[in-house]
Order: structure tokens, then C-alpha cells, then sequence
């Protein structure tokens, strides 16, 4: 014991004496585990993120999508059908429109405009914080009325309290739409950012170079137990009742939506994670090179080591701990500036996440390295001859 | 304690077989002083290097202090050198990066010695072979005759039963030579043994008992 305190206090000195060397070494491995920290944190960073945004539409719901291109189309008018359905509970069929947003001289260039009914709004979460939600009349008379995002609101209205700009008009390419309520302040979902959305009634979409047909759709089950049986019962209608080929529509749950994802996410840290293992193994190359140099550097000094009464096991522990501790401390910096360069990522709106596992990981790995790259110019330096290491210079 | 019985050792260069060790005898007792004396290739460093077990003979008998030197494994020969062996080597040996008590340490260190007490046990050798003062200093920090002082030193710290000297003043000025065989003598007298190698008369005359080597062959008693 007293024995391995006193070699690896030698290490240590070793390491401090060779300052620039020691600090070149751990470069190689300290930018490995940075890049470990900073992609997988990344990775699984995004990964939350989505699958947040998937379970934000609530367990139940399906997601219908038909193609543009398909050869037939899915009318508003033909809602009722798809309610008829068994187990369909509720529908939401929700479209982009473009349009220019005004008022007075005022345009705003980042509203969106999303034309939906009020089912959507209750799939979706969406609230209001002053005026009153889409109604059905609203649907039925082509209204021309919308409710809009807080930032859309403040960019129009500049200083105007929400509930005085709530009866306030505003013009859609030229149109006048009565502002009937807004939007409670949600931030972004999905790729769209609630704030900056103005909605109108579906049907009014007519009014806005839009046909009334729907390519985007929200089917809310009554039982999550029957969904997939549901799920095949929309498909049929699609295709036999509307004629439309599998190729053009898909109809999928939030759990499919979710596997999908799962299964991107986990593909992408595998690759991510491999990238940095390789910058991993590299970095462990270096510290061997390196290891190897200074063992045949150190060859008189282990020759007069072994004579003074050194084992190979003394020779083999001085120089493993030498490599051990290189990459732990390397390791450590690596830690270090990964989490920080994280944080700083974060504070720029990355999805940056970096879980104690990784870290435990790094350290581990960091460790194996050392080891791993270690042993074999530790064992090449005990297996040396006292006398053939003495002869040296 | 060191029996030596028909010992060979042939190094095989080129093609060519050198017989460095032929057919060698020798005994020392405890408390000698023995200088082997030869000229340059006459096998003097191989001689030396089988006593400290940094080398093994191709055949005979070694046995010292009653350890049958052949059986021994590589820790096995690794342990009797840290404990029964103290070497001086011509050209020093010191770890460049270890100051002067460091360099006493680390016989002692490998012998799992505690840090504090071989502390004290170096700077004690450092005194006797006169380096008080120098303790913190580096080898490149010091004159050719301090440094084989500190290796005098570091032999002298594991208390060994020999001391095995090869050449010990071959760098050093006759001035500085005198002062490490006065005190290679001192210690001798304090009941060290010791075996001193050299090509110079002068150096070996200073022994108590002097052997000659020619040609890998051992000659006792006939001083040249
Ligand atoms: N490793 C080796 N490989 C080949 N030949 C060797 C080796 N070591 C020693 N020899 C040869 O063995 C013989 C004895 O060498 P040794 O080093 O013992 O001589 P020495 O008496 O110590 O000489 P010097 O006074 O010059 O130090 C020489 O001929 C030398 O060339
Ligand atoms: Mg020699």
C-alpha cells in the first residue's frame, strides 16, 4: 500500500513535469468527451422534445394527412361521415392558409393562418385569455371573425390592453375580420408557434384562395382501447368510400407517431454517439503514442528502477496510473467544458440535455481509455530487461 | 555469502561467439573488500551484472547468501537485489528528476518503506557520505563526485549485504577518485562488504584482496 502511494505519486510528478506534453495528450481526449457530452446531449436534448410535443396532443387522438396530389379529396361537408364512424368521438380538420395580415398601416410578416374549427382547439390545449372561443355558428356562416396569438396581438395593436383590442378589426389580404378573442400565450408546438398564429373559422378558408378541402385532420377516439380498430375503419372510408389510394393518405396514433420518433431519435444517437466514440478512440491512440514514447524515453530510468528492486508490477502500475490519470483528468476538462458549452448552447434556444448518465458514462469511458491504451506500453515497460535498460542512454 | 561455480557466459554477435565469463569460481566472504581488476573487454561489467542478478549466467552455479540464484523468479531476483544488493555504477544512475533524497528513497520506497521514514533514513546516508546540505539538489545540480556520493548513498540506505561497485571513480578526477575510495574504505571498515570493479591498479590496490580477470578468465592472488 505504502508501496502504491509512493508510485503514484511519481506518476503525478511525471504528468506535472511534462507539463505541455501532458496537457497535448489530454486535448485529444478532452475534445472526445466534449463532443460525447455536447452530441448526445443534443441528441437526447431533441429527442424530449418531440416526444413531449407528440404527448402535448393527448392520448386518443389520431392524425389523419391526405396528399395534395391524391386524386380525390375529403370535403368539409363530409365531416359528419367520419363522426358517424365508430368510436370517433370528435374530428378537427386544420389548414394553412396564406394571407397578408394588416391593420391601419401596420402588416405583420410572421402571422400564420390557420383556418380549423373549435374541436381543434380543445385537442390541441389551446385557451383563450380574453373574448370567446370559435363557436359552430361561427363554421356554419362563413364568418368573417378570428382569434389571434399575444405576440401577433401586440405586434398590431402596440400597447393596446388584449381585452380593448378583443371587437377590434383587422384586414386579411384587404378582407375585414372582427378579432372575437386571444389566444392565451403558448409558446411553440410542432413547428408552430401559437403566438404568432391568427385562426379563423374552416370554412371561411373559401373567402382566401382555399378550397374547403382538407388535407390535414385531428380524429379524437371515445375509447383509446378500439383505436387501432378505428383507425382501420377511417382508412376504409378514405379509400373505398372517397376512392383515394393508400399511397396518397396515412392515417396514424400518437403511439405510431411516437415509435417513429422513438425510433429516428435512437438511430440518430447511435450515430451521434458513434461519431464521438470514434474522436473517443483517437483521442486513446494519442495518449498510447504518447505512452509509448515516454516509455522508450524512460528506458534507462526503468532499467535503474529494476535494478534498485522494482517489479514488473511497480513498472506496469507507474506507468497504467501515468495513462489513468492523463485520461480521468482529461476526462474531467472534457466534463467540464462539455456542461458548459451545453449551458451556453442552451441560453442560444438549443434543446440541450445531459443526463448524470452521461456524465457517469464520460468518466467511465474516459477511464476504460486510459486503461485500455495504457496496458500495452505499461506491459512493454515491465517486460524490459534491467540490464538491457541500464545499457541505454 | 557469494558462491560462484563454474560460470560461463557467452554473447553470440554477428555470428561470432564472444566468451565474456569462462568456466569462473569465486568466493566472498562477508566483511571482504575485494577489487577485480582487468583490462577493457576482459568481461569485468558481465562478471558484475551476474552478482547483481541483472543477468543470468548460461550455465553454473550463483549462490548467494544461501539462495540458489538460478531457481529465483524475475520478483524473486527483483526482491534480493532490493534487499542484499547495493550498486555504484560508473556513470552514476541517478533519475535526473528526483532530487538527491528522492533518489536515496527509492530502494526504500520499493521495499514499501513508509514515506517519513525513509525520508529520515536518506537525509541520515546523504550526512555520512557528506552531501549535508545538498539534499534538495538535483543530479544535474551537482559536481560528478556528489552525485557518486549520492549513489553511494542510495546503495548504502537498504542496508544491503554487499556492494557492488562498477568502475565508481572511472569519471571522476584523481582528487575526487581518492575522496570515494576513502570512503568506499571508511565503510568497508565499518564492516561493509564489498566488491569493487576497475582497470586502474592504483584504485584496486586499495582493496583488501585483489582478483584478476583476462579474457573472461578469473586469476586469484597474482597481481600484475
Ligand atoms: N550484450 C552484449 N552483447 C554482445 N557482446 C557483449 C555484450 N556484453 C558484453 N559483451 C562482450 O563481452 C566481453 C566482456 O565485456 P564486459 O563489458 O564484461 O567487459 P569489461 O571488462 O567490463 O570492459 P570495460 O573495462 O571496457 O568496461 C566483451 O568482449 C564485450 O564485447
Ligand atoms: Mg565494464
Amino acid at each position: 500500500m505504502e508501496k502504491t502511494k509512493s508510485i503514484i505519486k511519481v506518476s503525478i510528478k511525471n504528468i506535472i513535469s511534462n507539463k505541455l506534453r501532458s496537457s497535448l495528450t489530454m486535448l485529444g481526449l478532452i475534445i472526445g468527451i466534449i463532443s460525447v457530452i455536447l452530441l448526445v446531449g443534443i441528441g437526447s436534448g431533441a429527442t424530449t422534445n418531440v416526444t413531449s410535443e407528440v404527448k402535448s396532443l393527448g392520448t386518443g387522438t389520431l392524425t389523419v394527412t391526405i396528399n395534395s396530389n391524391a386524386d380525390a379529396t375529403l370535403e368539409y361537408s363530409q365531416m359528419d361521415e367520419i363522426l358517424e364512424i365508430n368510436n370517433v368521438e370528435s374530428v378537427a380538420p386544420y389548414k394553412n392558409v396564406s394571407g397578408t395580415v394588416s391593420r391601419g398601416t401596420t402588416t405583420s410578416k410572421r402571422a400564420s393562418i390557420l383556418a380549423t374549427t373549435p374541436q381543434y382547439m380543445s385537442i390541441m390545449n389551446l385557451t383563450i385569455s380574453d373574448g370567446r372561443l370559435l363557436s359552430n355558428i361561427d363554421l356554419n356562416n362563413y364568418s368573417k371573425i378570428c382569434l389571434i396569438g399575444s405576440d401577433l396581438a401586440e405586434s398590431l395593436f402596440e400597447g393596446t390592453k388584449t381585452k380593448d383590442i378583443v371587437g377590434q378589426s383587422l384586414k386579411i389580404e384587404g378582407d375585414n375580420y372582427t378579432i372575437v378573442g386571444i389566444l392565451t400565450s403558448a409558446g411553440s408546438s410542432m413547428g408552430n408557434n401559437i403566438d404568432t398564429t391568427l385562426i379563423i373559422p374552416f370554412t371561411t378558408a373559401k373567402y382566401l384562395k382555399g378550397d374547403t378541402s382538407i388535407s390535414n385532420l385531428y380524429v379524437k377516439v371515445a375509447d383509446e382501447k378500439y383505436i387501432d380498430r378505428t383507425t382501420t375503419l377511417i382508412e376504409n372510408y378514405i379509400s373505398s368510400t372517397l376512392s383515394i389510394s393508400t399511397d396518397y393518405f396515412t392515417v396514424s396514433s400518437q403511439d405510431s407517431m411516437l415509435d417513429t420518433m422513438s425510433n429516428i431519435s435512437n438511430t440518430l444517437s447511435l450515430l451521434l454517439g458513434g461519431i464521438a466514440g470514434i474522436s473517443l478512440i483517437v483521442g486513446g491512440i494519442g495518449v498510447m503514442n504518447v505512452m509509448l514514447v515516454s516509455v522508450t524515453e524512460r528506458t534507462k530510468e526503468i532499467g535503474i528502477r529494476k535494478a534498485l528492486g522494482a517489479k514488473r508490477m511497480d513498472i506496469l502500475v507507474q506507468f497504467l496510473v501515468e495513462s489513468l490519470m492523463l485520461c480521468v483528468l482529461g476526462g474531467t476538462i472534457g466534463v467540464g467544458l462539455g456542461l458548459g458549452i451545453g449551458k451556453i448552447l442552451q441560453t442560444f434556444g438549443f434543446n440541450f440535455s445531459a443526463t448524470s448518465g452521461i456524465v457517469i458514462i464520460s468518466f467511465a469511458s474516459s477511464a476504460l481509455i486510459g486503461v485500455v491504451f495504457g496496458i500495452f506500453p505499461a506491459y512493454k515497460a515491465s517486460k524490459l530487461n534491467p540490464i538491457d535498460a541500464l545499457r541505454t542512454d | 555469502m557469494i558462491k560462484l561455480k563454474n560460470i560461463n557466459k557467452s554473447f553470440v554477435l554477428g555470428g561470432e561467439t564472444i566468451k565474456a565469463l569462462d568456466n569462473v569460481s569465486f568466493n566472498v566472504e562477508k566483511g571482504e573488500f575485494v577489487s577485480i581488476i582487468g583490462p577493457s573487454g576482459s568481461g569485468k561489467s558481465t562478471l558484475m551484472n551476474i552478482l547483481g542478478l541483472l543477468d543470468v549466467a548460461d550455465s553454473g552455479e550463483y549462490i548467494l547468501d544461501d539462495i540458489k540464484i538460478k531457481d529465483a523468479s524475475d520478483n524473486k531476483l527483483s526482491e534480493i537485489r532490493n534487499k542484499k544488493i547495493g550498486f555504484v555504477f560508473q556513470n552514476f544512475n541517478l533519475l535526473t528528476k528526483m532530487n538527491a533524497v528522492e533518489n536515496v528513497q527509492v530502494p526504500l520506497m520499493y521495499r514499501g518503506e513508509k514515506h517519513d521514514k525513509s525520508i529520515k533514513t536518506a537525509y541520515e546516508y546523504l550526512a555520512k557520505v557528506g552531501l549535508k546540505g545538498r539534499e534538495k539538489h538535483l543530479p544535474s545540480q551537482l559536481s560528478g563526485g556528489q552525485q557518486q556520493r549520492v549513489a553511494i548513498a542510495r546503495a548504502l540506505a537498504g542496508n544491503p549485504e554487499i556492494i557492488l561497485a562498477d568502475e565508481p571513480t572511472g569519471a571522476l578526477d584523481s582528487k575526487t577518485s581518492r575522496e570515494v575510495m576513502e570512503l568506499l574504505q571508511e565503510l568497508n571498515e565499518e564492516g561493509q562488504t564489498i566488491i569493487l570493479i576497475t582497470h586502474d591498479i592504483n584504485v584496486a590496490k586499495q582493496a583488501k584482496r585483489i582478483v584478476k580477470i583476462a579474457d573472461g578468465k578469473l586469476y586469484e592472488g597474482e597481481v600484475i
